[in-house]
């Protein structure tokens, strides 16, 4: 191949006492899909930063084309040609997607240039088969359809290098195709990629090299990525074997949970409709769906942050139908939400005061108004060791922890007092599989010790391997149930489309 | 060339150091006015010095100036934590001072009529931050403007008192009837103004640092304060929340004036307070919100109002100075704030 389109010599950040990033060396050469891999903390997303001008390294230098730039800021980025998708959209939703491409694009003597704009959007649409209709709203778009319109951006800036991280957290089984075809048509074009994930077959199927990081250092570089095994590049990432939990054959109890007849408005996903499940105890009920048909408010119906407006919820035969959250855990109900840093944790705060957040005014952690300052320093120290949670103690702030991390202490606070039933939203959602294997570990630890669980997930294959049986939401509805045993990938995605319903009645 | 970068954790001398940082600049800042006006800027702080802690009468002075700031600061303080963005202050304030003058009036034994005037000033302070509360949980009016506005209502409501069927019959001006004798706050140094609701704003200070720190509505109004969604995630009941902080806050700005009323005025007029409402706003943002800073912020900015009139006298510069310096302050501290967050690194020196 021809001399490497950008190319990252000897990159090392410090932040404080933490090596984020230690004499890394990385290139991409015209045409190229580089896939760079890591667990969380490993040091991915602050090596992008550098790259885009976010963080100023402390040591190396980054050359584009042969030429060493200095990058200052994403202006300079943009204009070396390097274009960043990052995980959150940085868009004006009131605006068009017109406008937000013309964002920043000075136009002649101070006017915008729609015209100039249109043809250059349509251009790049013909391109790529990346098309949106200019005069939307960025608002009416779906998650899919504003990563594209950053793709969109990068490339009307003029982007030679795009880096994408984490692109398919958010997207659909089925969006992942679509992005998939438009990357590799821009890679065929001479277009330079990195490709930033945690899910290893992804990798193995979009990228042509790639690079591991673990502890901010290249661990290894995978030359052939679809001739590795998941297991090999899992290997490099976490530095040892991991071995996929099994889950035991067992019999499963008396219904813990049910809904029946569930109905929701005024919320703002999809509402549910006539929505009735059950979970027994000792078995773990997997929700699978395309994002967006109701799983929010499912879980916020039996979290009980959603009163339904019709159906009945109870909780071992109780009817707890209009029950708050409150109410709700002291009757034995576990939740791990799908947002943990907006809806689980609070972030400004030590970790200890979320770690107790649910269970404050109980007898655990205060008497008469009066905290316990002790029992809650040392409840969060014993869960911190229990779970191995990565941080500099329980007053630290919890911001500060990574996503794994984060997630670990959600998990303790809720099993520490053993819930009966337990309802989990994107369990692992953007956790490296390390942190993913152990939660999953704890889930079906849980599962023996006869919690009924819930698991709300995209992941088609962790929902397999967790669940007793899966039933499958299609907007606002259950669109069938089916044991396990019976269900395949394609069986289930089938039914996510709305294709078929079939099952038994759940 | 300079940038601003996310910091990833925060020094804990800062919290000490910002407030110094931003005084430190404030007076800088205000320096170039009193030379604009004609007078030496060493001179003039030292006479604001002088005026305001240079001797026990003049600490005495700017206590009894201070003690209806550390009450709004801490009204403010609570509030803010909660993010309840109570403004009314002033309003509270001047409610309570309302409240406790009626109450005063009254021929009663001293201890009692003190005990009662500081619970109906303290209640009419909570009801009438409990409206702009409630506004918010129930129809989601914002707060800010809701409390803001009312201060004006309150202050029109007590002119319309003192110049109307409130009108003290024996000096015909627009103040209200004086309270009884018994009922004035005692004073702890003879020859001073220092009264005993200076020592209880003193004690209060403390208490409220228990209240936050240490009590499960302390632990709820924070939670609430810094995510809502994971407070009613986890089982608060967030609105409870916020109608209890605001009848927290009412009742502090309330017993602000009290103080006045009992200890220093003894009757209401129209100009009672000089806005020590809206100065708790600042008081509570130099404190970072907590009701231990409160009170040096207090005592920082009696000190100024005090030292100001007297400078003004030796010098020339109007005493308008110390609004200046305490807006100052207010946006230095602001500022100062965001290096809590970001940090100031230096770029493009290699490339």
């Amino acid at each position: 191949m021809s001399a490497p389109l950008i190319e990252m010599r000897g990159i090392t950040k410090i932040f404080g006492a933490v090596k984020a990033n230690e004499a890394v060396d990385l290139s991409v050469a015209p045409g190229e899909i580089l896939g760079l891999l890591g667990e969380n903390g490993a040091g991915k997303t602050t090596l992008m930063n550098v790259l885009f001008g976010a963080y100023a390294p402390d040591a190396g230098e980054i050359l584009v084309e042969g030429r060493p730039v200095a990058i200052h800021n994403s202006a300079d980025a943009l204009a070396a040609g390097i274009g960043m998708v990052h995980q959150h959209f940085h868009l004006a939703p009131r605006l068009t997607v017109l406008e937000n491409l013309l964002i920043g694009i000075p136009g002649k003597s101070g006017r915008i240039d729609r015209a100039g704009g249109l043809a250059r959007l349509q251009e790049i649409g013909h391109q790529h088969g990346l098309s949106l209709d200019p005069n939307l709203p960025v608002s009416a778009l779906s998650v899919g359809e504003q990563q594209r319109l950053e793709i969109i951006k990068a490339l009307f800036r003029g982007a030679k290098l795009l880096i994408l991280d984490e692109p398919t957290a958010v997207l659909a089984p089925s969006e992942v195709d679509g992005l998939f075809a438009a990357l590799r048509s821009m890679a065929a074009q001479g277009l330079g990629i990195i490709f930033i994930s945690h899910k290893l077959n992804e990798v193995r199927a979009l990228t042509h090299r790639c690079v591991v990081l673990r502890h901010g250092k290249v661990a290894g570089r995978v030359d052939h990525p679809a001739s590795t095994t998941s297991a090999e590049m899992a290997k490099l990432m976490c530095g040892h074997e991991i071995v996929p939990p099994t889950r035991e054959a067992s019999t499963p109890g008396a219904a813990v949970l049910t809904l029946d007849g569930i109905s929701t408005s005024g919320h703002a996903g999809t509402p549910l409709r006539d929505v009735s499940l059950f979970v027994r105890a000792g078995e773990i009920l997997g929700i699978a769906g395309v994002s967006g048909n109701g799983q929010r408010a499912l879980a916020d119906v039996i979290s009980g942050m959603l009163p339904p407006k019709a159906g009945t919820m109870t909780i071992a035969g109780k009817t707890v139908t209009q029950f708050s959250p409150r109410e709700l855990q002291a009757l034995g109900l576990g939740r791990i939400p799908e947002d943990r840093m907006t809806t689980g944790l609070v972030t400004n705060l030590p970790l200890a005061d979320s770690m107790v957040l649910p269970r404050i005014g109980t007898e655990s952690f205060s008497r008469k108004g009066l905290l316990n300052p002790t029992a809650i320093r040392a409840f969060a120290e014993e869960q911190i060791k229990a779970y191995d949670i990565r941080c500099p103690g329980p007053m630290v702030r919890a911001g500060a922890l990574s996503g794994g991390n984060l997630q670990k202490a959600l998990l303790a606070r809720e099993l520490a007092f053993d819930p009966k039933v337990l309802i989990v939203s994107q369990p692992t959602r953007g956790l490296d599989i390390g942190a993913a294997r152990f939660i999953h570990e704890k889930f079906l630890a849980m599962r023996a010790k006869g919690c009924g669980i819930i698991v709300i997930g995209e992941d088609l294959e962790e929902l397999l391997m967790l669940s007793d049986r899966i039933a499958v939401m299609y907007e606002g509805r259950i669109a069938g149930t089916l044991p396990s045993a019976d269900a395949t990938v394609a069986r289930l995605g089938l039914m996510m489309t709305g294709a078929v319903q079939t099952g038994e009645a759940a | 060339m300079f940038r601003l970068e996310a910091r990833t954790s925060t020094p804990a001398w800062f919290n000490l150091a910002l407030p110094l940082i931003a005084i430190g600049v404030t007076l800088v800042l205000c320096s170039g006015l009193i030379a604009v006006a004609g007078a030496g800027v060493i001179e003039a702080y030292g006479v604001m010095l002088s005026a305001s802690l240079g001797d026990s009468y003049a600490i005495t002075e700017t206590l009894v100036r201070a003690a209806p700031m550390i009450f709004t600061g801490l009204a403010v303080a609570i509030a803010f934590r909660a993010k309840f963005w109570n403004i009314g202050a002033e309003g509270q304030l001047l409610a309570g001072a309302v409240a406790s003058c009626f109450v005063g009036a009254i021929p009663m034994p001293g201890y009692l009529a003190m005990l009662l005037m500081a619970l109906a000033g303290a209640a009419a302070g909570a009801l009438v931050a409990l409206l702009p509360a409630t506004l918010r949980v129930k129809f989601k009016v914002d707060d800010v403007v809701s409390s803001l506005l009312l201060n004006s209502v309150i202050y029109y409501a007590l002119m319309a008192l003192i110049e109307g069927p409130w009108k003290d019959t024996f000096s015909g001006y627009p103040i209200s009837p004086p309270i009884e004798d018994s009922a004035n706050f005692p004073v702890l140094i003879e020859g001073t103004r220092l009264h005993l609701g200076v020592v209880v704003a003193l004690i209060a200070a403390p208490l409220c640092w228990f209240l936050i720190a240490r009590t499960t509505l302390g632990f709820r109004i924070r939670v609430t304060g810094e995510n809502p969604e994971a407070a009613r995630y986890g089982g608060i009941n967030v609105q409870r929340v916020l109608l209890s902080t605001a009848l927290l806050s009412g009742a502090l700005a309330g017993l602000a004036g009290v103080g006045e009323v009992g200890g220093v005025h003894f009757q209401v007029m129209s100009d009672i307070s000089p806005g020590y409402g809206y100065s708790g706003i600042v008081v509570a943002m130099l404190a970072r919100l907590n009701p231990l800073g409160v009170v040096p912020a207090a005592i920082f900015l009696a000190a100024v109002m005090t030292g100001a009139e007297a400078m003004s006298r030796a010098t020339g510069v109007p005493a308008f100075l110390s609004d200046v310096i305490q807006g100052t302050a207010l946006l230095a501290m602001l500022v100062a704030l965001l290096f809590t967050a970001y940090r100031i690194r230096r770029v493009g020196a290699q490339t």
